[in-house]
């Protein structure tokens, strides 16, 4: 792989977070993909949403709860979680529902800032428009 | 052109497989590369060599293989993937104390990487699944 060939990798993320394996392993690769030092982004909509809510609990259902894991992507340089506000209030749910993912700033004295930003449908489509490489999951 | 192909889906229970497939002889045919093609999710069920469908429909796992090798085209399986889904080869079947290996000819087992490189190397990464 040449040396300087960044790509903007964009995951879209589409599917409630249980009940089918998807969410999870679009969740591992961007964590192996983390690794390749691309500009990623993953976006959140339509079902996908649920993914990040807040108070997931999967006792009940015997699966594994990989929530906690969103909230360390910011460790892994993912920083950039945009969620789609219709997806959002179709659902019924808003901003706060969400589970507050952040991640530290080193170039402004490492503050804890937001990784989630939501963006309306017209945004949206732009940043898939501006992506490299989409993936849908 | 240089394609990248991500098949997402299993074999017979959904349209994927068959479209990644014609999709990828169409590419050739056009005088295009192909760069890889990647199997995730339960794509990966395309690279058991113990399928068996009735003699009256189409092998899809024959048919990727055959254009392997015919073309030499790298298929991948995601191991993390195929091990949850039972799709082994000769290695990974020891290392987990398994008495045999099912992956089919042409494909093979690899991570995650494989497909954040086919995307970063392809000009177009096409993906078939739901």
């Amino acid at each position: 792989m040449s040396e300087g060939n960044t790509k903007k990798f964009l995951y879209i993320n589409r599917k409630a977070p249980h009940g089918s394996i998807y969410a999870l392993e679009s969740l591992e690769v961007v964590l192996i993909g983390a690794a390749f030092e691309q500009d990623v982004s993953l976006a959140f909509l339509d079902d996908g949403v649920f993914q990040i809510a807040a108070g997931q609990d999967t006792a009940g259902i015997g699966s594994k709860n990989f929530a906690k894991t969103y909230r360390a992507l910011g460790d892994y340089e993912v920083r950039k979680l945009y969620v789609e506000r219709e997806s959002l209030a179709e659902r019924g749910l808003s901003e706060s529902d969400l589970m507050p993912i952040t991640y530290e700033d080193e170039d402004d004295d490492y503050a804890e800032k937001p990784s989630i930003h939501l963006v309306d449908r017209a945004e949206m489509a732009r940043i898939i428009r501006d992506s490299d490489v989409v993936l849908s999951f | 052109m240089r394609f990248g192909i991500v098949v997402n889906e299993g074999p017979y229970t959904h349209q994927a497989s068959d479209t990644a497939y014609h999709f990828t002889k169409a590419v050739l045919a056009g005088g295009h590369e192909v760069f890889r093609v990647f199997f995730y999710h339960d794509g990966v069920n395309n690279g058991t060599r113990y399928t068996v469908p009735p003699q009256d429909d189409r092998n899809l796992q024959k048919l990727w293989s055959e254009l392997a090798e015919q073309h030499g085209i790298d298929l991948v399986v995601c191991i993390a993937a195929a091990q949850r889904r039972g799709i082994l080869d000769e290695s990974e079947a020891k290392r987990h104390g398994k008495s045999g290996d099912n992956i089919a000819p042409g494909f093979r087992i690899s991570g995650l990487g494989q497909l954040i490189e086919a995307g970063i190397e392809a000009d177009r990464l096409v993906v078939f699944g739901d």
